[in-house]
């Protein structure tokens, strides 16, 4: 069992990561059919007590918990304990899962068809695999794959199966029962479903949690969720949810189980089957109801090449481990642990940090593919205003350039190794050929192509749909560069090289950010040194005593660092301009969205905004959030059931000013006061 | 233990008889006497002392029968004979002189232990490694005129400079001597106590109360960053009954007494306290009461706080008592209480009044083998519940039901092969039961005869509801007989590179088999993680029941061979096993007490506003900390 902390590396550099197989190759070579229906004996959980999905709803509906909160509930309502329990039994009915080994087999066979033609390779890091099967069988485990795609949880089973691993149960959102017959066959494969939203219906929560926690309890199989929530439209890691951390890790820290143990799991798709749907929700094409339809009108989607899938098994994390220290189980000594009761502080503290750190697990071992630095250099190329594109060998000096650089910094990047490099940008540009566009040996943006007939709103969209598109490539390298990028942005903001007021910039940068980025809670010194580290070791700076200066050849490295964040400048930027200039004292928060994406086109309709990126309204949600959080902005209960939002217009002023340079930090931080 | 379990049901009860009618002379004088004078009187100044409790008193000189440097009798051992089988030498025990077969394939199997690797102990006690002793000759000449009986030898002292942790008979194996008491008094009575503590006032030495020396928590040590001169006020000569009250069913007993002379001595006139800690051979009233003890037979006779009526002890203010003897009053927060487990740090418990019962009419052992440890637990809760508990009940996990086979002794007529071969096919016929999960419940009924026949049918019929099997008496009385020997069997573990320990604590029922099970994987993990080279054995059992929650007891041992300091792996491993037993609801100790071993937890435990009252109380009583074994806070 891995003890080492979930994420500690000083030089991310030295990182061992594993090798990969493709389990796609065998596929090829032999009978599907054989493969669906071959004989399947998984490990289980050592101290396995129960079997059968019949004997967990029985457990789950007799435990003291789920009694106590019956007896709770038909108390406060008035209602007879009979119906409620009756209640409880339709919740776990409309819930539960019933793994049935012929549907997996079922979907082995017709997933096996599918990824064939849909995807070149599957690879997966077999060593991985192992640690996973000697961890199913020391202690109940939790699965946490990141979430790009729908087909991650589907792309799980299939892979656990291949390697005869105890097949999941997964923890799916109810907008998958919608699709009615897919529902049932996901039920089938061992999805459960459970409301977006419960808030306050203590029963559902508690039927809920009893049932997962039974699962893990008795060993009776993995529990799969995504930390994330949702699936993440931008390919950024979410900032995780805690509701299902919380729940897993209770049967622990309640003393019911000798430990947990999580795995993180890094999903990455060299193309995402979604990626023009997502860039489309995110400019606000309204998200369409996943209805089996809707699923498989990307049928012309399974006519295209998607290239390769790299499913990387993290390093398991003992629950035990994270708590060591941190939590004192003491405090469930004086109430019977049955009693639901609210997390404490020290809980809520322990939680959210370990989810912070496993979904930056994720981000470590997520493969980049050469496409992510391409897409990442052709965005800037294009912003930086470059006519006519990049010729393709500066394109590929560039790329080289940029592969050492995120090498440097840790990425996981595959790049092959003997091709030559003007091979690899060539084929990989040839992947996303709906994105980019080459002529007379000069690329960029397919943006012509994309503008279509429309009037010059539904052009500019169009052309966004690409952008955004292609952003989704570069986010997923932003995790590698993000604490350096964050450290050139401050040093190119703050008017000094003094190291402490450089710090004092990248701290204000850094929590400006943190709801648009994966920023570990309370560890800002840590990714300031670590972002320090990273580019004296590149070169970039040298940092003698307390200063901090650039060198020669550092010049490259922060041009290109400060361009990665820029749209998120800009993008917040202009979301404070909005709101100082044109927030409404009765602006609501479901107006908000609207009403930003119309200030925003303006401007870019008018050249005073580069960046279509700012169109995301995930971008603008995030700043939103981050300016609640800092109290620029207030959410006002109104009368009506939503609030409207309260804008301290001084302090959003002056957040943008520092922003833009134009304040230090140090005013900034006043301001908040 | 020694003597007593020599007598099965019926056998002991006649013997027991006898005895009364023959001994009833010597209880005479007692029973119809003044009490009041005779406490005062000393046994220094008696010529002839009561023949029948001279036979197992106590000796001055304890070496002389007992060993320096392990557990009890010296004539008294477990080792491997040529043969390389494991035998028990002695007579006193119903195991002495037999041969035990399984046991040198179990210590091998279960430890990877070799009787190649032998890891002998120190053969003599060297007096030349003894600090000399740090005298206080004002105090020493002052002594000397009250004529109470003292020493300084360097046996002596070292004798009473430990319990029996792991650590000090490691040490005293490896012929290592840390601080050790520079003296040794033996007062008679209760003034000789009162004198030796008023001239410890005077003269600011250390006193450090030794009852029987079985402590394990660390209770009896010398505080190293004591620079007084320190005194082991031993107890064990003052260990007379003075008086049975049969109106009242009370005796009161000088609090040297050890448990094996107490219960003989009221057997003999038909009646016992009932308390029986396993410690019984060796340890005294007076250390039950400072450590709060609990005997095996509690559900009959109560935990020692329910059997005290009358404690009388001194301290640096003075002697503590209460005015009268009744049965239960409400005069404020009990006095005894402070007493009760001040394991020495305030006074010298001299004189106590206990409850006495009739000796039993009839006395039953039986035994239940369960499919598993979660059934036999559950079958535990239901007894509790139902509170019909026999005398005493305890439920072994399977690495002890294991354990409990290895040490059949060899076909002897006591031991029929004929019954055990028949319960090993009762259990391998019944197919659901794994023997890798079985666990086994052994039990003791006493009282009258129908009475204990309808309580087993009770307790039968619970059991098998959780899917319990009857197993026989033997397998039940063979389990209390262990008890007795398990403590030599450490020093057998020792000569072979093992060590290990038990330690215990008290839970809630819901949360027992939790703390089981991640207790004993918590010690295995520990042990793994600290470079033990072989897995250690971890296992545990349930051995009082209580209304709200039972005590639960661990066994910890491994094999250190390629450990350069197999000590501190053993105590990082049982301090993450308390942490661990803390941390999923246990007490901080059931019964072993506190003593410097499990102090670091104490404020956590009782709260600051709970230390400040036991400092408090310890600050009025003894301001000068004369009693200095810095126990507890
Ligand atoms: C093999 C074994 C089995 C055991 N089984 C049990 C068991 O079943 N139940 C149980 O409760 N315990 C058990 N113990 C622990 C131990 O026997 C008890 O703590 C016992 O009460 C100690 O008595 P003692 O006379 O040996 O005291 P000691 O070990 O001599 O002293 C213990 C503490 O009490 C103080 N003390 C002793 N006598 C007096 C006195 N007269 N006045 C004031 N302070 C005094 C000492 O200063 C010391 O701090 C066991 C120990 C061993 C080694």
């Amino acid at each position: 069992m891995a003890q080492e902390a979930v994420y500690s590396h000083r030089d991310p550099m030295l990182k061992k990561r594993d090798d990969f197989e493709d389990i796609l190759e065998e596929r090829r070579n032999s009978s599907d059919l054989r493969y669906a229906l071959r004989c399947y004996t998984p490990v289980v959980y050592k101290e396995l007590t129960l079997c059968k999905s019949g004997e967990l709803r029985d457990l789950v509906l007799q435990s003291d918990h789920l009694r106590y909160v019956i007896t709770q509930v038909s108390k406060e309502t008035g209602a007879d304990a009979d119906e409620v329990q009756g209640e409880a039994s339709a919740i776990l009915e409309e819930m539960a899962h019933c793994l049935q080994l012929s549907t997996v087999r079922f979907f082995a066979f017709t997933l096996t068809k599918i990824f064939k033609t849909l995807f070149r390779s599957i690879c997966v890091n077999e060593e991985g695999i192992q640690r996973l099967q000697q961890a199913i069988h020391e202690h109940p485990v939790v699965l946490l794959p990141s979430h790009r795609s729908y087909m991650d949880f589907l792309l799980m089973s299939y892979i656990l199966y291949t390697y005869d691993l105890a097949l999941p149960v997964i923890a799916a959102g109810m907008d998958f029962m919608g699709m009615k017959f897919v529902g049932e066959m996901l039920r089938m494969s061992g999805a459960f479903f459970i409301r977006r939203s419960f808030g306050g219906d203590k029963l559902y929560w508690a039927v809920f949690s009893e049932y997962v926690r039974t699962m893990l309890k008795t060993g009776f199989a993995p529990v799969e969720f995504f930390l994330e929530g949702t699936r993440s439209r931008t390919a950024k890691s979410l900032t995780p949810k805690l509701g299902l951390l919380n729940i897993v890790m209770d049967p622990f820290l309640k003393g019911e189980v000798f430990d947990v143990t999580l795995v993180p799991v890094s999903i990455s798709y060299e193309r995402i089957l979604e990626e023009s749907l997502y860039a489309r929700e995110l400019l606000g094409v309204p998200k369409p109801k996943e209805s089996t339809s809707g699923l498989f009108k990307a049928r012309k989607v399974l006519s295209e090449d998607y290239g390769s899938i790299h499913v990387y098994f993290g390093q398991p994390v003992s629950v035990r481990s994270l708590a060591e220290g941190r939590v004192n189980r003491c405090q469930f000594n004086l109430t019977p642990r049955h009693i639901p009761q609210r997390p404490g502080e020290e809980i809520n503290h322990f939680v959210n940090d370990s989810a912070f750190r496993l979904v930056r697990a994720q981000e470590e071992n997520m493969v980049l593919k050469p496409w992510v630095l391409l897409a990442s250099l052709l965005l800037q190329n294009h912003h930086h205003g470059q006519k006519g594109g990049t010729a393709l060998e500066e394109l590929t000096e560039q790329a080289v350039w940029l592969r050492d650089l995120s090498r440097q910094c840790g990425a996981f990047l595959h790049w092959p190794e003997h091709a030559p490099p003007s091979e690899v940008v060539s084929s990989s540009l040839s992947l996303h050929q709906g994105l980019v566009s080459i002529s007379e040996g000069r690329v960029q943006l397919a943006l012509e192509q994309a503008g279509g007939q429309g009037g010059p709103e539904e052009k500019l969209l169009n052309q966004a749909v690409v952008v955004l598109s292609c952003a989704s490539y570069r986010n997923q390298a932003l995790h590698v560069f993000l604490r350096p990028a964050l450290l050139a942005l401050a040093i190119v903001t703050s008017s000094s090289n003094n190291r402490q007021e450089v710090y004092n910039s990248f701290s204000f940068l850094r929590n400006m950010f943190s709801n648009e980025f994966i920023l570990c809670p309370g560890a800002t010194v840590q990714d300031f040194e670590e972002a320090c580290y990273l580019l004296v070791k590149t070169g970039a700076l040298q940092i003698p005593q307390q200063e901090v200066l650039i060198t020669e050849r550092g010049h490259r490295t922060l041009a290109f660092l400060t361009s990665i964040l820029d749209p998120f400048l800009q993008g917040y930027q202009v979301v404070c301009r909005f709101l100082c200039e044109e927030a409404t004292e009765a602006l609501t928060d479901k107006q908000f969205v609207p009403a930003v994406r119309k200030f925003i086109i303006k401007h870019l309709l008018t050249g005073t905004l580069r960046y279509a990126e700012a169109l995301s309204s995930d971008l603008q949600k995030n700043s939103l959030a981050a300016l609640l959080r800092l109290g620029a902005v207030r959410r006002v209960k109104g009368g009506a059931e939503q609030g409207t939002l309260k804008v301290n217009k001084v302090m959003v002023n002056s957040l943008e000013d520092t922003l833009g340079g134009k304040l230090p930090t140090q005013k900034a931080a006043a301001a908040r006061l | 233990m020694a003597s007593n379990s020599s007598g099965g049901g019926s056998d002991r009860q006649r013997t027991a008889q006898q005895r009364l009618s023959i001994i009833a002379g010597h209880l005479q004088r007692p029973v119809d006497g003044n009490p009041a004078i005779l406490a005062e009187e000393c046994k220094a100044q008696e010529s002839k002392p009561d023949a029948s409790s001279e036979e197992r008193r106590v000796p001055r000189r304890r070496q002389e029968i007992m060993k320096w440097n392990g557990w009890g009798y010296s004539d008294s051992r477990f080792l491997f004979n040529k043969k390389g089988q494991a035998e028990f030498t002695g007579k006193r025990y119903r195991l002495s002189g037999m041969i035990i077969p399984g046991l040198k394939d179990w210590m091998e199997g279960t430890f990877g232990a070799s009787l190649q690797h032998k890891a002998p102990a120190t053969p003599i006690l060297n007096s030349n490694a003894i600090q000399p002793p740090n005298l206080h000759e004002a105090f020493v000449e002052e002594l000397k005129s009250t004529g109470i009986p003292f020493s300084h030898d360097a046996e002596d002292r070292v004798f009473r400079a430990h319990g029996h942790c792991l650590h000090e008979i490691f040490a005293l194996r490896e012929g290592k001597f840390g601080r050790v008491p520079d003296m040794v008094v033996w007062p008679n009575c209760h003034n000789d106590v009162v004198k030796i503590v008023e001239l410890a006032c005077k003269h600011n030495v250390c006193l450090i109360p030794y009852g029987g020396g079985t402590s394990v928590s660390s209770a009896l040590e010398c505080p190293h960053e004591e620079t007084r001169s320190i005194v082991s006020l031993d107890t064990s000569q003052m260990n007379r009954i003075l008086w049975i009250d049969e109106k009242n069913l009370t005796v009161h007993v000088e609090a040297g007494i050890v448990g094996q002379d107490l219960e003989r001595l009221l057997n003999e006139s038909g009646y016992c306290t009932g308390h029986e800690p396993d410690s019984m051979e060796f340890s005294s009233l007076g250390g039950w009461v400072a450590t709060r003890a609990s005997g095996m037979k509690k559900n009959i006779y109560g935990n020692i706080e329910d059997l005290v009526v009358h404690i009388k002890m001194v301290t640096p203010r003075g002697v503590i008592e209460k005015s009268c003897m009744g049965p239960r009053m409400s005069t404020g927060p009990d006095v005894h209480h402070f007493i009760m487990g001040s394991e020495g740090t305030l006074g010298v418990v001299t004189e106590v009044t206990m409850k006495i019962r009739p000796m039993p009419e009839y006395q039953k052992y039986g035994s239940v083998v369960f499919p598993n440890f979660e059934q036999g637990v559950a079958c535990l809760r239901e007894v509790a519940r139902q509170r019909c508990a026999p005398a005493s009940i305890r439920l072994m996990d399977n690495e002890q039901f294991k354990f409990g086979h290895a040490l059949k002794p060899q076909v002897s007529s006591i031991f029929t092969s004929f019954l055990d071969g028949l319960k090993k096919l009762y259990i391998t016929k019944f197919k659901g039961f794994d023997p890798n999960r079985l666990c086994v419940a052994t039990l003791l009924f006493e009282g009258d005869r129908e009475k204990v026949l309808q309580h087993e049918k009770q307790v039968y019929d619970i059991a098998a509801k959780f899917g319990g099997l009857a197993a026989g008496e033997d397998n039940g009385q063979r389990g209390y007989m262990l008890t007795f020997v398990i403590a030599y069997l450490r020093d057998l573990g020792m000569d072979y590179y093992v060590i290990g320990e038990s330690f215990e604590t008290s839970v809630p029922w819901d949360r027992v088999l939790d703390i089981c099970r991640n207790v004993k994987a918590r010690i295995v993990r520990e042990c793994k993680e600290k470079g033990v080279q072989f897995p250690p054995l971890s296992t545990c059992r349930v051995t009082q029941t209580y209304d709200a929650g039972a005590c639960v007891y661990f066994y910890f041992a491994f094999n250190y061979r390629g450990l350069s300091d197999p000590v501190h792996v053993y105590e990082q491993v049982e301090h993450a096993a308390r942490e661990e037993i803390l941390a999923n609801g246990g007490s901080l100790s059931h019964h072993h007490g506190v003593g410097k071993l499990r102090k670091e937890w104490m404020r956590d435990t009782i709260s600051n506003v709970g230390m400040g009252m036991l400092k408090s109380v310890k600050d009025y009583v003894d301001p000068n900390n004369i009693f200095g074994n810095r126990n507890l806070l």
